[in-house]
């Protein structure tokens, strides 16, 4: 189960602001009825995409045609609380989303993410600031994030970025998923069952 | 230095560490239900495993399940999943309560229920409010669809260790006041990123007099705090429910079993990375004004103003709430009205819950603009409220009596708002869109406020609606 390791990704980006960004936002409720993740890209955000009066395509920056090809998403703070859903990052990886930077993530969804190798690293407040209105002012940016070196840049900005060292070794050595590794230390995990009285 | 219980449950369940660093960590108890397991099956059978430990996962099914009548989904993706999960677990050997066992609920409910639910154990479900299973002094956690896969296949997961937080409440909480405005109050504390990193222990007197679905209710929104999981120590309020529970171990081996369970407790030398107190007194009955769980305030107060604050960020969030929540700055919470009562979910859908509400909505009646539901958490809940005349208790106050699930929680099924109705819910998240309408409005608070809400049509003060002196025999 050999994956590609995840080094740098490029591509345009699109700053989505707001703080608390939650699960249900990114994927309402009602579009998790499904058997796969398939179908899920259409409804990111749905519901701040489409006035829930009206029908009528909003504001939102994802309707903005200037940023349809944007792969990096610029956020805020506590990106993703809310539910465990995978779907979340699910629908944002088949929207076409191919890494986030935020100032912070929610646990889940930040494993959640890494897990499908779409990685989440943390930027300051005033240091993304700069980055966002750059993104903004000139939509054909080519930003791009360095894992290796933690640094996001765009144009003649570069700004240092975080990722907890778990993920970062993860990613760079392509065992994001960890399925295989899992699955190899067959041994171990019998000991442990074994060892647990209310397992055995 | 003695260990936290959180410690020694991860030090009991680590299989080893990964090369990225990560612990694998023995899930001794995998619960399932439709919505977040039938792509981790398939993603299974895409690579051909099987699932290892096929008695340690246990399936119901919750959220999309219609209330009015739970066999007839009127809607075919609903019927669908129901299909898959019921294959899934025919086909993997998972034990599975369905709608016809009489053992159906929300699955934070089933578990403890069952007794399946232990102290010491590691518990993963994909479901965020896992964290309710800690009130046995389990390490229970919300975990996504990958991990799923991962558990069924390996019954581990990669897991990073968190750090350990104490909050001690100490003292009596005031008449009318709940575990539910606990939770509330730490919250709009701690905030909702407070607890990020963090595993909450719930400690103090206030907890050790607590019943097992208080501390359920506290340890259920420790994910709202921003916290992975929380816990309360084991002891013998634990133990005694869970005696003679199905899943619970049998008489010959109860007392070793309690041994083991109590050696989790964390030591009275343990270090916490952080400690936080709190006086039961100074707690209120707390509702929420806003669009997220720390958008919290005593029922006395008002709405916040963005005109206070001179933080930009801070103002920025309280606009974005109020303009959402179309509720005006500045003025009481109390006498906003009200279109619609929720009385359910796996914070406040167990069977006490049912029975406080229902002591003070003996012979009252929900106000006529109100559309009131009260949805059991679970089929045993059910029909245990039936036996002891609580649904009809219910009914001729004037809410409609439903079988058991997620309901109202979230929008998977026929129970929504409509519109920009605003409902007094007894669950635990105030999201934009939560409740079924892109922009339905959502007040949390107890049960007991839920009722006051729903007699009054209003948000109103439950001390001031009902006569809740004797409410300390419960609280
Ligand atoms: S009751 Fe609500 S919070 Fe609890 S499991 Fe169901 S949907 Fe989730």
């Amino acid at each position: 189960m050999a994956i590609e390791p995840i080094t740098q990704v490029s591509g345009r980006a699109i700053h989505v602001p707001g703080a608390d960004i939650d699960t249900d936002r990114i994927i309402p409720a009602r579009f998790m009825k499904c058997v796969t993740f398939d179908g899920l890209g259409e409804y990111a955000f749905y519901d701040v995409r489409f006035d829930p009066e009206t029908g009528e395509k909003t504001n939102h920056p994802l309707n903005d045609d200037r940023f349809s090809q944007a792969s990096i998403m610029l956020t805020g703070i506590n990106f993703g609380c809310g539910s465990s859903r995978e779907h979340a990052p699910q629908s944002l990886g088949k929207y076409g989303f191919k890494a986030i930077v935020a100032e912070s993530y929610a646990e889940i969804f930040f494993g959640n993410s890494t897990t499908l190798g779409i990685p989440c690293v943390i930027a300051k407040k005033e240091e993304l600031d700069p980055l966002k209105a750059a993104v903004e002012a000139d939509p054909t940016l080519e930003v791009t994030i360095d894992i290796e070196n933690l640094t996001v840049s765009g144009g003649d900005i570069t700004i240092p970025v975080t990722i907890p060292d778990s993920a970062r070794h993860a990613l760079l050595s392509g065992k994001y998923d960890p399925i295989a590794e899992l699955l190899e230390n067959k041994e171990k995990i019998e000991a442990t069952a074994a060892s647990l009285s209310y397992v055995s | 230095m003695g260990k936290t219980l959180y410690q020694k449950v991860w030090d009991a369940h680590s299989v080893g560490t990964l090369s990225d660093g990560r612990t694998q960590l023995f899930i001794g108890t995998h619960l399932i239900h439709e919505v977040t397991s039938p792509q981790a099956f398939g993603m299974l059978r895409d690579l051909e495993l099987e699932v290892k430990y096929p008695k340690r996962t246990f399936a119901t099914i919750d959220h999309i399940v219609p209330t009015e009548n739970q066999d007839q989904p009127a809607d075919p993706l609903a019927a669908e999943m129901i299909d898959a999960i019921r294959m899934n677990c025919d086909d993997f050997g998972v034990t599975y309560f369905d709608l016809k066992s009489g053992k159906q609920g929300i699955v934070h409910v089933v578990g403890p229920e069952q007794g399946i639910t232990q102290p010491g154990s590691t518990i993963a479900c994909g479901d965020s409010h896992t964290a309710t299973h800690g009130a046995f002094g389990a390490i229970a956690f919300g975990i996504g669809t990958t991990q799923v896969r991962d558990v069924l296949a390996t019954q581990t997961m990669a897991m990073e260790k968190l750090k350990a937080r104490r909050i001690e409440v100490n003292g009596t909480l005031r008449p009318g006041v709940y575990a539910k405005d606990v939770t509330l109050h730490i919250i709009r504390l701690l905030g909702a990123k407070g607890g990020i990193g963090y595993a909450y222990e719930y400690a103090g007197s206030t907890f050790d007099n607590f019943t097992m679905e208080e501390r359920m209710t506290v340890c259920n929104m420790a994910i709202e705090g921003g916290a992975r999981c929380g816990y309360v120590n084991p002891d013998d309020t634990t133990f005694e429910f869970l005696k003679g529970r199905p899943y619970a171990p049998s008489e010959e081996e109860w007392d070793a079993a309690v041994e083991g369970w109590k050696s989790f407790a964390s030591d009275p030398d343990a270090e916490f990375d952080d400690i936080v107190k709190i006086n039961a007194e100074d707690i209120e009955p707390t509702v929420t004004w806003g669009i997220s769980p720390d958008h919290g305030i005593a029922i006395g107060e008002n709405i916040p103003d963005s005109a206070d604050t001179d933080d930009a960020e801070e103002k920025a969030v309280i606009d974005e709430a109020l303009a959402y929540m179309k509720i005006p700055a500045g003025t009481p919470i109390k006498g906003i009205p009200i279109d619609v009562a929720f009385m359910g979910s796996c914070t406040n859908g167990r069977l006490s819950d049912f029975r406080e509400a229902a002591k003070f909505l003996k012979g009252r009646k929900v106000a006529s603009s109100v559309k009131a539901i009260a949805v059991p958490g679970s089929q045993i809940t059910a029909i245990q409220c039936e036996k002891e005349g609580i649904d009809k208790i219910f009914e001729e106050a004037g809410f409609e009596w439903r079988a058991a699930g997620c309901s109202m929680c979230l929008a998977m099924n026929p129970d929504k708002l409509i519109g920009d109705q605003i409902c007094a819910s007894s669950s635990n998240r105030n999201f934009k869109g939560r409740q079924g309408s892109p922009i339905g409005r959502t007040v949390l608070m107890s049960p007991v406020m839920v009722a006051a809400a729903a007699v009054e049509g209003k948000i109103a003060d439950a001390r001031e609606t009902f006569d809740v002196t004797d409410t300390c025999a419960v609280a």
